[in-house]
């Protein structure tokens, strides 16, 4: 492995400063899960890594009608606050089944997000709850919905000298719900062969107000599907409408075939998935 | 050349200084510059969690930590478990039980099962079979691990 | 069915005498091993399946700081063409000079082409990524279809494979073999219901969680030591004598604990790069770790390859004519386990005619290895499948069927040996007598699920080979025990115990040491289920010497003949003087006085060991819309002859179980079209968590051997043969399908759920 220094920040201006010189030979460390297996993997080089889990501003979590989290709090975290429980169980969802607990202790949303893999797991759930990337550098911030921030297969909108402070959540509408579910071959430490994540949101008389559905690993990146949108607003939450949104997806998405699954495979089962989570999360919908 | 991170950790209740390379990870930094073999390699990609330790509280995976992390942190590992009075209840219900085999996943299962019954004494079997599923262990079937968990739960 | 026979030691549950070391983190096992002055090694392994090899420059990396030696195959001393028996396969040592490092060609992705030594493990990785090799690829064949086909690529450049007798024509034919018996021809021609299918199975790996290791000093007097972990200290000697060419008493072999090895730790991998290394830097200690995607690509797996079977009944139900044909991906290497597969094809059942043909087929995979029962569970797969699509055909009992056509004392095996007495119907029998198979299945429990149950036999030769043992008896009347048996999972205690009864004392008493090659006579791998079975006939037979030793001394104590000493539970008394008797360790205590030290050996050599039968249940669950599969209850009933140490015995069961489990349903070598592995990681190589398991039940059924003082039968290699056709079989029972490919993944189910329903 190529040898890299190790700066422990404890400042957004540390970072950047680590950042700023180095450029795209630094990057930030948060759980190390993906990085350093990344770096010990040859994948690529870096000359500096900026620990960012002492950085006051990277470890919140505030539920505060809408929900604020730091870059760096770890998954364990923010599935172990009952506030977060109660408010997002959508979120809940994805957070428990990353690897297993030892990875849950470590690695957080922002990192997955920024590792961009296709089938993270935390990257559509995000995308269904409308979340805002917070992203700072020592030129200055800006912000980028969740569903916008993957460009390709480990590519993300992050320039030189950027990184994720945090993401922020709105506030649940009333009437809303969220669900996550992913199809793996075992029931833990596996890859998603496709997850979908969806959020509905009733109106006063029961009719989809809003809903959003995102399937991982079925093309380069987290794939946002807007004609289920289109689809459901203004219709009843049923079975057979959610069957159709199924279907939408099915066609919609661009999977490959590899050692996880085949196209045939994924298409099918972004139907299923698509169907069951609809379903569950207007069951929350009702329920909230 | 990088510089050599210096650190200050207390590992098993017990204060460390030293410096380590900034590119090793905690795994071979227990066992290559503090000689505490005890922690083990399986997959060293976080896929395996035979180098489970304790740090700050969260059973992690050695091998996806900089052993520059350690800095400030308190980390608690195998060679820990075990107190001048005698064994953890884990490691005599492991032994009792004949829960290891090879016993080359065995560090990591009593870490991991250690961390689970202090935060959540009252597991039932599927929560127990949840938290340990980071861990592989290819000789036992996992039968009677679970037992020997669910046996120490049980005499509390 | 339990033996009659009482023991003291022998069946009861003593805590391991080696468990200590194993909880606490205290045992040292291959990668702990750290020697003074000791040089970190890096392996170049190729990025190819299938590339000559042009040139080598190493002189970047010979030029780096910190680097102390760099080898490529030229340093390999020049390896005989002779092949040697390793106990579980036999070996060829030019062959494995070429493996260990490539001469001229790499056969596999992973395969070693050059090897540094450097002051870390960091500077030693650079180093290698330093050397540039000139490669000219080649065409890659990974299937045994692509490998036998007429214009398919010549692996082993010169090799011709021996087919029944003549020379094969083929360039990748490792050998053609084949065993025949009765008439096959009319065997079919009599039959009135005839099955005939192919079933295929990918190549899997064992998984051990212990990486492979060496750590060598090579010093001045050509004395070359090796701490490793291992199956076998003595094979390893052999095999490095071998690749080495130096004389077997030169080398000592120092066993380390052992991560696992299920078959894959019998040969040597980075073992002589460590040495030859040593040797190059001036005989400083050198020691190589393989890392896990090293040992998918670079170890030993079990082949792929398929079954191809086609059985006749009569209108009887009788079995009466098996005509099977098993080809087996090699690896990069002639040497699969095909002939062991033939020997287990037909061996659960009874059957007058019969014909095996064995193919061993070169591919550019990594060279296989024995995997727990080797063969046995792919010949299971089929053959237990064909039996339950006869069943359901036929309206039959599977149990019954299996029952009526069973294979007993006085059957002829496929291959031609005289079964002695086996378990095969009791174990049979203790499986339809069982609760799980007694207890009722809800096929459609409600949640959208589909549930079936499925049963399958399997069997396993076992082997017995030579193993010595050492005793000493110690003044406080414990004795130690010195073996060359490696222990893999708990073996120092179960052959401990077998000294231990005949001792008269406790299993605690019992003080066992695995030690190095040096210091104990020849002893055979911890392999083939020999080890509780053939050194704990070692230790017996010790045990046997010591009593007449002791027996000797106390005549001399007491001033009698010896033949009016007896011993019995644990006592040596005066048969004529009532008022004459001391226990062992009272006559222990009184040895320095009386004449000194008391010691013994055992040593055996068995021909034969006695093969052992399982039989498993299997419930499962399947989510028809995903094709996701779960096991849901899962019994494992064996005739394991003598349970020494009952619970390591269940744990032989419940793990062989899990590792079938995990074969059926997800674990394969996914090949890309290049010929890489593209699932070199625990991530994607999927073997079964805790989550992904029920409890494994167990029932073990004792049927004395009757080839063992005290009716061992060797326990660690039947359970991994029943599973795969276990699920297949329950699969069907939910689903209505059978899957004839390996793993039966959810991919595999959803295809034929869709094929099914048009």
């Amino acid at each position: 492995m190529h040898p890299f220094d190790f700066v422990a920040a404890t400042s957004v201006a540390d970072v950047n400063s680590v950042l700023a010189q180095h450029g795209n030979r630094a990057r930030p460390l948060v759980g190390g899960t993906d990085l350093l297996v990344q770096l010990r993997g040859g994948r690529f080089e870096l000359d500096a890594v900026v620990d960012i889990k002492s950085v006051p501003e990277a470890n919140v979590l505030e539920l505060n009608g809408s929900l604020k989290m730091g870059s760096a709090v770890p998954l364990a975290e923010f599935y172990e606050n009952q506030g977060v429980r109660n408010a997002y169980p959508g979120l809940i969802d994805c957070a428990e089944l990353v690897g297993g607990i030892q990875i849950q202790s470590r690695a957080s949303m922002a990192g997955n997000l920024c590792n961009a893999t296709p089938s993270g797991d935390t990257i559509c759930p995000m995308i269904v709850h409308s979340a805002q990337v917070h992203i700072t550098s020592a030129k200055g911030d800006r912000t980028v919905a969740v569903e916008d921030f993957c460009t390709g297969p480990g590519r993300t909108v992050l320039e030189d000298g950027e990184w994720v402070l945090d993401i922020t959540f709105p506030a649940p509408a009333s009437g809303f719900g969220a669900a996550y579910e992913r199809f793996i071959p075992r029931n833990e430490m596996d890859i998603a062969v496709v997850g979908v994540a969806s959020s509905v949101t009733l109106d006063g008389s029961g009719k989809i107000a809003d809903a959003r559905v995102a399937l991982a690993a079925v093309g380069p990146t987290p794939v946002f599907i807007r004609d289920i949108t289109a689809l459901l607003v203004g219709k009843e939450p049923t079975e057979e409408n959610f069957v159709a949104a199924g279907k939408i997806a099915h066609d919609a998405v661009s999977p490959i075939t590899d050692m996880r699954g085949t196209i045939e495979q994924r298409r099918h089962l972004s139907g299923v998935l698509t169907r069951r989570t609809l379903t569950k999360a207007a069951e929350r919908a009702k329920a909230g | 050349m990088v510089d050599k991170v210096h650190v200050k950790t207390t590992i098993n209740g017990q204060e460390f200084e030293f410096l380590v390379e900034p590119y090793m990870s905690l795994l071979e930094t227990l066992r290559d510059v503090l000689n505490l073999t005890g922690t083990k390699e399986g997959c060293n990609d976080g896929n395996c969690g035979a180098c489970t330790v304790e740090m700050n509280g969260r059973i992690v995976d050695s091998c996806c930590v900089l052993g520059a992390e350690l800095n400030g942190a308190t980390i608690n590992t195998i060679e820990g478990m075990a107190t001048p009075e005698g064994l953890h209840p884990l490691q005599q219900a492991f032994l009792e039980e004949a829960a290891l085999q090879c016993g080359i996943c065995t560090p990591g299962f009593l870490v991991s099962a250690k961390s689970l019954l202090e935060k959540e004494p009252d597991a039932d079997e599927h929560r127990v079979r949840h938290w340990l599923a980071g861990n592989l262990c290819r000789c036992t079937g996992y039968d009677k691990i679970i037992k020997a968990v669910q046996k120490v739960q049980t005499s509390a | 069915m339990v033996a009659t026979q009482e023991y003291k030691v022998i069946g009861t549950r003593p805590i391991r005498h080696d468990g200590l070391d194993k909880v606490t983190g205290r045992a040292i096992y291959g990668a702990d091993v750290k020697l003074p002055g000791m040089l970190y090694g890096a392996v170049l392994r190729s990025p190819h399946a299938h590339a000559r090899i042009k040139s080598i420059d190493t002189s970047a990396a010979e030029a780096m700081a910190g680097v102390i030696a760099v080898m490529t195959a030229k340093d390999m001393p020049e390896a005989g063409d002779e092949l040697v028996d390793l106990g579980e396969g036999a070996i060829n040592f030019s062959h494995a000079s070429d493996h260990i490092m490539a001469m001229n060609k790499a056969k596999f992705k992973g395969h070693p082409v050059a090897a540094v030594a450097a002051i870390s493990t960091n500077v030693a990785r650079e180093a290698v990524a330093a050397i540039k090799v000139d490669w000219e690829v080649l065409k890659s064949v990974v299937t045994v279809d692509e490998a036998m086909a007429p214009d398919a690529p010549a692996i082993v450049d010169g090799w011709v494979g021996d087919d029944l007798g003549e020379k094969s024509p083929l360039p990748n034919v490792g050998s053609h073999f084949r065993h025949e018996f009765g008439d096959i021809e009319k065997g079919f021609a009599d039959s009135t219901t005839i099955i005939e299918h192919r079933y295929d199975l990918a190549m899997v790996h064992q998984g051990y969680i212990e990486p492979h290791n060496g750590t060598a000093i090579w010093d001045q007097d050509d004395r070359v030591r090796v701490w490793t972990s291992t199956q076998g200290s003595f094979t390893v000697r052999t095999q490095l004598a071998g690749v080495l060419q130096l004389d077997e008493s030169r080398i000592k072999v120092i066993p380390t604990e052992i991560g696992g090895g299920f078959g894959g730790k019998i040969p040597i991998y980075v073992e002589p790069l460590a040495a030859i290394l040593s040797k190059k830097s001036g005989g400083k200690p050198v020691r190589i770790l393989m890392d896990r995607a090293d040992v998918f690509e670079a170890s030993g797996p079990t082949p792929g390859g398929w079954v191809s079977l086609k059985l006749g009944v009569n209108d009887d139900g009788k079995i009466i004519a098996g005509d099977a044909d098993i080809r087996f991906d090699a690896g990069g290497f002639p040497g699969s386990p095909v002939g062991a597969a033939a020997m287990c094809m037909f061996s659960c059942y009874d059957i007058p005619n019969t014909r095996i043909d064995g193919w061993d087929i070169i591919v550019n995979k990594p060279k296989t290895a024995a995997y727990r029962a080797p063969g046995s569970t792919h010949v299971a797969y089929a053959i237990e499948s064909i039996v339950d699509e006869i069943c359901e055909k036929l309206n039959l009992d599977p149990v019954q069927f299996r029952l009526d056509n069973a294979s007993k004392e006085g059957t002829r095996r496929g291959d031609g040996p005289i079964f002695p007495r086996i378990g095969n119907i009791e174990t049979v029998e203790a499986a339809r007598d069982s609760a799980h198979w007694n207890s009722p299945l809800d096929k459609n429990p409600g949640n959208g699920k589909v549930r079936g149950r499925g049963i399958a036999s399997g069997y396993w030769f076992n082997v017995g080979l030579k193993s010595s043992v050492n005793l000493s008896v110690n003044t406080d009347g414990t004795v130690m025990l010195i073996e060359g048996s490696t222990d893999i999972g708990g073996s120092r205690t179960s052959i401990a115990m077998q000294a231990a009864e005949v001792l008269g004392i406790s299993a605690e008493d019992v003080i066992p040491t695995v030690v190095d090659t040096d210091s104990v006579g020849y002893t055979d791998v911890t392999g083939g289920s020999r080890t509780t079975y053939a050194t704990g006939f070692a230790a017996y037979k010790a045990a046997q010497s010591l009593i007449e030793e002791l027996t000797t001394r106390a005549s001399t104590i007491w001033d009698i003949p010896e033949d009016e000493v007896g011993f019995e539970d644990g006592k040596f008394s005066s048969k004529t003087d009532p008022e004459l008797s001391m226990t062992f360790k009272e006559l222990a205590g009184k040895l320095n006085e009386t004449g000194g030290p008391v010691s013994s050996t055992g040593a055996v050599d068995l021909e034969n060991a006695g093969g052992g039968f399982a039989v498993h249940i299997c419930d499962l669950e399947i989510d028809p819309e995903t094709g996701k599969t779960d096991v849901i209850r899962y019994t494992a009933v064996q005739d394991v002859g003598k349970a020494i140490h009952p619970s390591y015995v269940e744990g032989q069961m419940q793990g062989g179980s899990v590792q079938g489990i995990g074969w059926a349903l997800n674990e394969e070598y996914f090949m890309n079209d290049d010929g890489q592995m593209a699932n070199s990681s625990y991530l994607d190589y999927r073997m079964p968590t805790t989550l992904d398991l029920p409890e494994i039940e167990t029932v073990l059924v004792e049927v004395p051997n009757p080839l063992h003082p005290f009716g061992v039968r060797g326990v660690g290699e039947p359970p991994i043969v029943p599973p795969v056709a276990a699920v297949a079989n329950a699969i069907h029972d939910a689903l209505g399908i059978r899957l004839r490919q390996a793993p039966m993944n959810p991919g595999r189910i959803l295809e034929a759920l869709k094929e099914n329903n048009g």
